[in-house]
């Protein structure tokens, strides 16, 4: 975006651009007012009843109350007030838009008219008609429209646009005038170069990161126990526009310069806001979810060492999980199980935790002599190899090991320190079921990932993948020994998911061989771990805990449309790599790597992510 | 965890004069067609040789045998003393570090991360060492760190340390990918085309820092096509022609032989090309390259008639 055109004098717009203002575009000063005023009006609108009935769940029939998927446009709403507001200077809010706070009010109202409209046509389809809105939804609905009116009025630098060739034929026309627009488009959402901001003191700054961690568990929290389809889509519509006007705000930056300057602080805080989520919950059903969860975002993280760091593309990743999950199951004690043998937890956890370094091992050693296409090739061989094995080692095709689709069942509940994890146990006041109690045990083996991927990431081993993924002869040329080192990676990668294979095994009470597919409606499985790392941010740690969170709970969610659930998980991929080719939570690195003529600042102030 | 870093003069100081690299009887055959027959070189320390040669001559192929990306068919390498490893790595090990003649950065890591990497065969720290974290590791981590920031200092890209090197200008990544092979602590040094890409000023910055090189006691091999940049900055120069090494001696010894300017420039046409036309090229050369001629020797672009075509085929080279 180098040929902007500066048009600060914002009431005559650019000679070159003429056309993309419509008819309902206000001047600056009241547009400003307008979509402040509409981000007001849309949080009164929420506490308005929008239905007669309340056979549309959340019941929205309420006045003085929100409820479902009024809470969602009140957030939003509230969010376009407070960038509104900001934009004009009010001290203290202007903390909140280091990056100006234009692009910010765009998408928050693109947020709150989303949300809202999207609530409304749920309740008219579900309820059959729009007479069954009562008066609230009406407000809501042309307050979101104020407030995105006035949003689009904002001024903003518009590019500087050839017009299209009049020789050229009317499709080139088109195409050329599609890109203009898309041009002019963009710019309204590109941003200023972030405000320095006042040094805080250290506590404040604690606090700062506190309040995000909190937040942050709030919504993840609401998001998990969002009770009916309605309510999950309008979460995303939410989510996904809110974080949008969060980042372009310049509030994500500043957050992250926080918690790189207290990691530690982070990373602790992280773990305790992540360990009250089953304290919010009355009952069990979402802790299900939550160690799922957990169990598939950590073996991404495991992943993210192979794929991220040293950038060996494994597509066979599931089977180390199941070989971590069917060692631990052979030794747990399980009546099934041909072993007969009853290990403690903290051995039957490291016999996983082996026996995928075995493994790992067994398959690194072949394969890693080949390079990029050819290694995805043959890891996504032995990934199927290892399910079509434990298959058949059922007693009558092979020994009896794994007693072939049957899998290992009834695995007994784990007992540590006298604590038994199948009760559920009351702890001051809170009920903490079965699934919450696992909850807690795979947050620990998730917190070691963390530990050991930040640990080995910014190390010498960690700097020797990175070379090795930059350029591998000329890693070699500088001493390193290329193979060992893939090896390592491949092997720790291997090591991690076996320990989250080992609790899986005890939380699913059973493993068979259908678990560990390559690409399968459920995950985990590998296409889908490794579409979390992408999805996330390869090379980061948030990346793949919060991409491989998505891709949990988006189709756990969302059941209905179970039938094009692949369709849409690839052109969700299709479209990501598009725009946004550095994953959700974007490594510096990458962010340069992708972005470099765009936004990105030419430096890293901290190394790694 | 064993953690051992060991000093830049451990390996880099040796006495003057020794022999660092003793390359006997080379040859490397591919299939029916031998790319460098039976080459000797030896590299003494504190000293800047030069290989030179016309396109194709197995300069790069004698280079990869040098550094362990080929195993020669026949002859051995020996440095100081002991021969030579089959792999790349190993040989870094031993002392012999190599720059790339198109530059091969990690180009998504920062300057001083490439320098760290450089370092990898002077630190131990394994796995285990990175995970534990124990007092060694820190230790380890922050010397490699000061000698890292040092050698950037030397090279002149201290304050762009936070950088990420595919942001750097090209001279600079030239620079860069020296003090990364410099980070490895050789006692030689083997530079693939330098200046290749380089203006002038660059290639007189590039020189500067070879010498300072070699004043640190490493001893450097250099190809180059630069005939002005290698026969200003080295004390030997080889020249290799088909294979073969033609002849090696000092910069006015190889520019002067007669067979080097055949090899390069090819022999004088049989039918006389017209005396106005040499006449022309000579003037031409003369104007475009007077400092570089030594007194009782001429550069071999300048000393023999040549057909105009021909004169041209030099140029091409570079």
């Amino acid at each position: 975006m180098t040929t902007t055109q500066t048009t600060t004098t914002v009431t005559a717009p650019a000679p070159t651009a003429p056309t993309t203002r419509g008819p309902l575009t206000l001047p600056p000063h009241i547009a400003r007012a307008t979509a402040t005023a509409g981000g007001a009006l849309t949080i009164i609108s929420a506490f308005l009843a929008w239905t007669w009935t309340s056979a549309f769940p959340g019941d929205l029939t309420v006045y003085g109350y929100p409820g479902g998927l009024q809470w969602l446009v009140l957030v939003s709403g509230a969010l376009l007030a407070l960038f509104g507001l900001s934009s004009y200077g009010i001290k203290g809010l202007t903390w909140l838009t280091p990056q100006g706070a234009d692009p910010a009010i765009r998408l928050a109202s693109y947020a709150a008219l989303a949300t809202a409209w999207f609530s409304i046509i749920a309740i008219s389809v579900s309820l059959g008609g729009v007479v069954n809105l009562e008066p609230g939804a009406y407000v809501a609905a042309i307050a979101t429209l104020i407030g995105w009116i006035g949003a689009r009025s904002l001024p903003y630098e518009r590019p500087e646009n050839h017009p299209a060739d009049p020789e050229d034929s009317g499709f080139e026309q088109f195409k050329h005038n599609l890109s203009n627009r898309w041009t002019t488009y963009k710019s309204a959402f590109a941003t200023n170069s972030a405000r320095p901001a006042k040094p805080l003191p250290s506590y404040i700054e604690i606090l700062i990161v506190a309040v995000v961690l909190a937040l942050g568990l709030v919504v993840f929290t609401y998001g998990i126990s969002t009770e009916y389809d309605e309510l999950f889509i309008g979460f995303l519509i939410t989510a996904g526009f809110g974080f949008a006007a969060i980042q372009k705000a310049g509030l994500i930056q500043r957050v992250t310069t926080l918690t790189a300057r207290h990691r530690n602080v982070t990373l602790v805080g992280a773990f305790v806001a992540a360990a009250a989520f089953p304290f919010t919950q009355s009952d069990d059903q979402y802790a299900t979810i939550g160690v799922n969860i957990l169990i598939f975002a950590t073996v991404a993280l495991g992943l993210n060492i192979v794929v991220g760091l040293a950038g060996l593309l494994d597509l066979g990743y599931v089977a180390f999980l199941g070989v971590g999950a069917y060692a631990a199951a052979l030794v747990s004690g399980s009546p099934t199980s041909p072993l007969g043998i009853h290990l403690p937890f903290w051995q039957a956890i490291l016999v996983g935790a082996a026996a995928s370094m075995v493994f790992g091992v067994l398959i690194g050693a072949p394969t890693l002599r080949l390079r990029g296409d050819y290694l995805a090739i043959v890891t996504l061989g032995f990934g199927e190899i290892f399910r079509i094995a434990v298959l058949n080692l059922d007693g009558t095709s092979g020994p009896d090991v794994t007693n072939g689709s049957n899998g290992i069942s009834s695995i007994p509940n784990l007992s540590l320190f006298g604590f038994d994890f199948g009760a559920t146990h009351t702890i001051g006041g809170f009920t903490i079921g079965r699934f919450a109690n696992y909850f807690f045990l795979m947050l620990l083996v998730t917190l070691i990932v963390v530990v050991v991927f930040r640990r080995s990431a910014e190390s010498r081993i960690g700097r020797a993948w990175v070379a090795i993924r930059e350029d591998e002869t000329a890693a070699e040329a500088m001493g390193i020994n290329g193979f060992r080192t893939k090896l390592i990676a491949f092997a720790l990668g291997a090591t991690l998911a076996g320990l989250a294979g080992a609790v899986q095994a005890h939380v699913t009470y059973t493993v068979t061989p259908e678990q560990y597919q390559f690409a399968h409606a459920v995950p985990p499985n590998s296409a889908f771990l490794l579409a979390a790392v992408v999805l996330g941010g390869m090379g980061t740690i948030s990346g793949p805990l919060i991409g491989g969170a998505l891709l949990f709970l988006i189709p756990n969610k969302l059941q209905f449309m179970s039938d094009f659930q692949l369709l849409a998980f690839g052109l969700a991929l299709v479209l990501l790599m598009r725009f946004r080719p550095e994953g959700l939570i974007a490594n510096r690195r990458q962010q340069l790597e992708f972005h470099e003529k765009d936004e990105a600042p030419a430096t890293l102030t901290k190394a790694g992510a | 965890m064993t953690t051992d870093t060991t000093t830049a003069e451990a390996t880099a100081v040796s006495t003057p004069g020794e022999t660092v690299l003793d390359a006997r009887g080379v040859t490397m055959r591919f299939g029916g067609l031998t790319a460098v027959r039976s080459v000797d070189l030896t590299v003494n320390s504190g000293e800047i040789v030069g290989l030179i040669g016309p396109n194709g001559a197995g300069k790069t192929t004698f280079f990869n045998c040098l550094t362990g990306l080929y195993t020669p068919t026949e002859g051995e390498v020996r440095y100081k003393g002991t021969v030579l490893p089959a792999k790349s790595f190993k040989i870094t090990a031993t002392g012999i570090a190599r720059t790339f003649q198109n530059i091969r950065l990690f180009s998504n890591m920062t300057v001083l991360e490439n320098v760290l990497v450089g370092r990898h065969t002077r630190t131990k720290e394994g796995l285990w060492s990175a995970l534990l974290r124990g007092p060694g590791f820190h230790r380890a981590e922050a010397e490699s760190k000061a000698r890292a920031m040092e050698l950037l200092e030397f090279i002149g890209l201290d304050h762009k340390a936070e950088h990420l090197s595919r942001n750097l200008p090209y001279g600079e990544q030239r620079k860069l990918e020296i003090a990364r092979a410099l980070a490895s602590e050789p006692g030689l040094l083997l530079l693939d085309e330098p200046t290749a890409g380089m203006n002038p000023q660059e290639t007189r910055a590039a020189e500067e820092l070879i010498f300072a090189i070699r004043d640190k006691g490493i001893a450097i091999l250099v190809i180059e096509h630069d005939m002005r940049f290698i026969f200003n900055l080295c004390d030997r120069v080889a020249c290799l022609v088909q294979g073969e090494k033609l002849v090696e001696g000092t910069a006015a010894e190889v520019q002067g032989d007669e067979r080097v300017v055949a090899a390069y420039l090819g022999e004088p046409f049989e039918g006389d090309p017209g005396a106005a036309e040499v006449a022309e090229v000579e003037a031409a050369e003369a104007a475009a390259a007077p400092e570089t001629t030594t007194p009782g020797t001429t550069t071999p672009e300048a000393a023999t008639p040549t057909t105009p075509g021909e004169s041209t085929s030099k140029e091409n080279d570079r």
